[in-house]
């Protein structure tokens, strides 16, 4: 077991290094290092003072040098100009140039400064993840017993009217992406011209034009049930569809197995099998799939913040991203990359531990 | 529908539309859908029998709804140019977001009278958009799906047949892009700046290869022991294959049939790339389960080569649940291709793909609804056809 958490973890370390490189790579070819020097520097600047700039700015070199400096693996760029001034990646304004340390990058926590929101990357990120730390717990709450319930309810009578209508519903939900459900939802609860919310007025039973808030942004102080409650839902309503099919899958062919017939036939009631016999074997997968889930939930997650306007981290990614805002988005990709690596070594673990009869060797 | 549209009276050119009126036109204006679904079904039903596993989609309820939703669109993706009313570039007018059913102000001579579904912020028409948006969706999903199918086997065979180092490298290499969040990835390599660095050139110029590389095996595999053969359908493979590959990797075509627009490249690229590692691990799982059986021994001890077990042994006795999938991932496809055009990447801003219809819509959404709510509506029904052919097509492969 530790022998496997360990070789996973080292296969986990080579793979976030290679995909941030590739992220490094990819957010510092030279067309974005351009757009950076203009936007930084002036938009009319000729092409050899954005040459100069960036060499000013310590983005000459190789690639994989200044990806090595950004890790914080190799000494950080000094350059002194014409009249005699140190810069340098770890030298601050007021520092002195002689005291400044050689290593700067992720390793020493230094993960640079977002140009968008001008303030440091960990401190940007901080905030963000905070405000979607909530949303995907909230997510969470809902759609994982939402989901298994349903599972549940349509694995347990293979066949049956409960199943079939059970699961074109979440056949549905799965066919439905999140920008979809999101706008339908905004329309029929928390518009005040369609939906439901003109009728709740018109006979008094709100106060307020709408039912649920079309934004989610006061969210982001105060978390209430209408100004959440959309949001939530538009991500756990895709989710609960495939977790709810894993679900069925794993119920139904419990059902099948032969000590649960020996249960039935011994007497046992019908609910007491499905209670304590097939529950139990039938959590297995579905525990599998919704820890892989969490990837696609950062999806979701990045959808429904932009549509809602909730300031968490998938917004940020997008703000990062549409006005290149190169060390954010670094940072933000190291973040979503380590995420989804650990989720997938906790579902590899959790298997394991769900799952006696499976051996790691 | 017909007895909605009384047949003289109703069409009082000045009055807007009630919605039963708007409902009995848009029938009216798909009717060589009807016409084409009408033939199809009727066709099917009649020789279902010997139609193999598709005959076999006719038993499941399920699967008949599931097929007659797809179908819809693709017949209307077809028959888009009749069907539409208007130009879905045109703007009309000038009342921006016209209600369903509103008067077309006056235009050209022997113009539609009426916004069926209303128009956008720039008084387009809301229902030609989603038409011609449908024929959009229905080109590039179903492409890039087989593509990343092609891909996906052609690596996975090996990789799950041979095992070993080649199966720990490319899983590994699978698992890479699998950990990266999809928006990110869609972020970082569907960009203008990504275009001119032509990475994506160097991407197409890869994957497009694998396909090629898969066909030429194909038939090497089987028909080497007869070279006349064997010269003709790799001959003609190479020559086909090299030059859609040209025109559309490297937009060189010399004749100038195959090309691509550099925007849609890099989209249809970018889509390949993230679908291709999970064809990968389905199919290595498949694999691995298959080549213990007894036929693929029997091959073995034949003295057949790898490659033509893998192809010709194996693979068609993984097809069930690989079409299950691939119709799964036609919806899939559709739903990333949404999402690009949602977070407005690689398409023009006027195009009326229905993700970025659905975003320009979004932005005045809780006061008039339809220019989001329309694509919207449209791209859940294809996507759940798509899933229900899916589940019927699953049910009635197990029943064998």
């Amino acid at each position: 077991m530790l022998a496997f958490v360990i070789r996973r973890l080292g296969v986990m370390l080579v793979t976030a290094l290679v995909l941030t490189f590739v992220v490094f790579f990819l957010t510092n070819l030279p067309p974005n290092l351009e757009k950076l020097a203009r936007s930084e520097g002036s938009v009319r600047m000729t092409d050899a003072a954005v040459a100069s700039w960036l060499e000013e700015h310590g983005h000459n070199g190789s690639v994989f040098y200044r990806y090595a400096e950004w890790l914080g693996a190799a000494p950080g760029w000094v350059i002194t100009d014409e009249k005699g001034v140190t810069r340098g990646k770890c030298i601050g304004q007021r520092d002195d140039p002689a005291m400044a340390p050689k290593f700067c990058g992720v390793f020493q926590g230094n993960w640079g400064v977002s140009t968008v929101f001008k303030k440091t990357v960990l401190f940007s990120l901080g905030k963000s993840m905070a405000a979607t730390g909530w949303l995907m717990l909230a997510v969470m709450l809902v759609m994982v017993p939402v989901a298994l319930l349903i599972g549940v309810l349509a694995g347990m009578r293979e066949g049956s009217r409960t199943d079939r209508v059970l699961s074109t519903f979440s056949i549905a939900t799965s066919a439905t992406p999140e920008y979809v459900s999101g706008v339908i939802l905004v329309v029929l609860l928390a518009s005040p011209a369609t939906g439901l919310s003109p009728l709740l007025a018109e006979w008094g039973w709100i106060g307020s034009k709408t039912l649920f808030m079309g934004t989610a942004t006061s969210a982001m102080d105060n978390i209430t049930f209408w100004n959440f409650g959309l949001p939530v839902a538009t991500i756990a309503l895709y989710g609960v569809g495939y977790i709810a099919r894993m679900t069925r899958a794993s119920m139904t062919e419990v059902m099948t197995q032969q000590y649960i017939r020996t249960a039935r036939l011994k007497g046992v009631g019908f609910r007491q099998v499905v209670l304590r016999h097939a529950l139990r074997n039938a959590m297995i997968a579905p525990f599998t799939v919704i820890m892989l889930q969490f990837p696609y939930l950062l999806n979701g997650v990045v959808i429904v913040e932009t549509l809602f306007n909730y300031k968490g981290f998938g917004w940020m990614l997008v703000t990062a991203a549409g006005n290149n805002d190169i060390e954010m988005l670094l940072g933000a990709s190291v973040v979503a990359v380590i995420f989804v690596l650990v989720t997938q070594l906790i579902s590899d673990i959790g298997y394991v531990f769900l799952n006696p009869r499976i051996r790691l060797g | 529908m017909s007895s909605l549209i009384p047949e003289s009276g109703w069409a009082d050119m000045s009055e807007p539309l009630s919605w039963a009126a708007i409902f009995g036109l848009m029938a009216k204006q798909f009717w060589p859908v009807w016409v084409a679904l009408t033939v199809t079904f009727a066709l099917s039903f009649r020789f279902k029998r010997s139609l193999g596993l598709y005959g076999k989609l006719f038993d499941s309820p399920v699967a008949i709804v599931g097929f007659a939703l797809v179908m819809f669109w693709v017949f209307t993706a077809l028959f888009a140019n009749v069907i539409m009313t208007f130009d879905p570039l045109a703007q009309l007018g000038s009342v921006k977001n016209p209600l369903p059913g509103a008067v077309v102000p006056e235009g050209a001579e022997g113009q539609y009278k009426w916004f069926l579904l209303g128009g956008d912020h720039l008084a387009r028409d809301v229902f030609s958009r989603m038409v011609m948006g449908a024929r959009q969706v229905l080109i590039i999903a179903p492409a890039a799906t087989t593509f990343a199918f092609l891909v996906g086997i052609t690596l996975g065979l090996p990789a799950g047949y041979i095992g070993g180092r080649l199966d720990t490298g490319l899983s590994f290499l699978a698992n890479l892009v699998l950990a990266f969040p999809v928006i990110l990835l869609f972020y970082l390599l569907v960009t203008p700046e990504i275009r001119n660095t032509g990475i994506p050139v160097v991407l197409a110029a890869v994957l497009f290869l694998i396909p090629i590389a898969f066909f030429a095996i194909l038939f090497q595999s089987r028909f080497h022991t007869s070279p006349n053969k064997r010269n003709l359908y790799v001959g003609i493979t190479l020559v086909l294959g090299l030059w859609a590959y040209s025109g559309l990797a490297f937009n060189a075509d010399p004749l100038g049939v195959w090309g691509m627009d550099p925007n849609l490249l890099n989209v249809f690229v970018s889509v390949v790339f993230v679908n291709a590692p999970t064809v990968f691990r389905i199919v290595r799982g498949i694999v691995m389960d298959i080549k213990s059986r007894d036929y693929v021994a029997a091959g073995q001890t034949r003295g057949e080569k790898g490659w033509y077990i893998m192809l010709w042994e194996i693979l068609p006795n993984a097809r069930g649940p690989l079409i299950v999938d691939y119709c799964l991932r036609i919806g899939y496809t559709t739903i990333l291709l949404g999402t690009l055009g949602f977070f407005g990447l690689g398409v023009t801003p006027e195009s009326p793909d229905w993700g970025s219809t659905i975003n320009a819509g979004r932005k005045l959404l809780s006061m008039v609804p339809h220019p989001a709510v329309v694509p919207a509506l449209a791209l859940m029904s294809l996507v759940l056809g798509l899933n229900l052919l899916a589940d019927g097509l699953r049910e009635e492969s197990l029943k064998d």
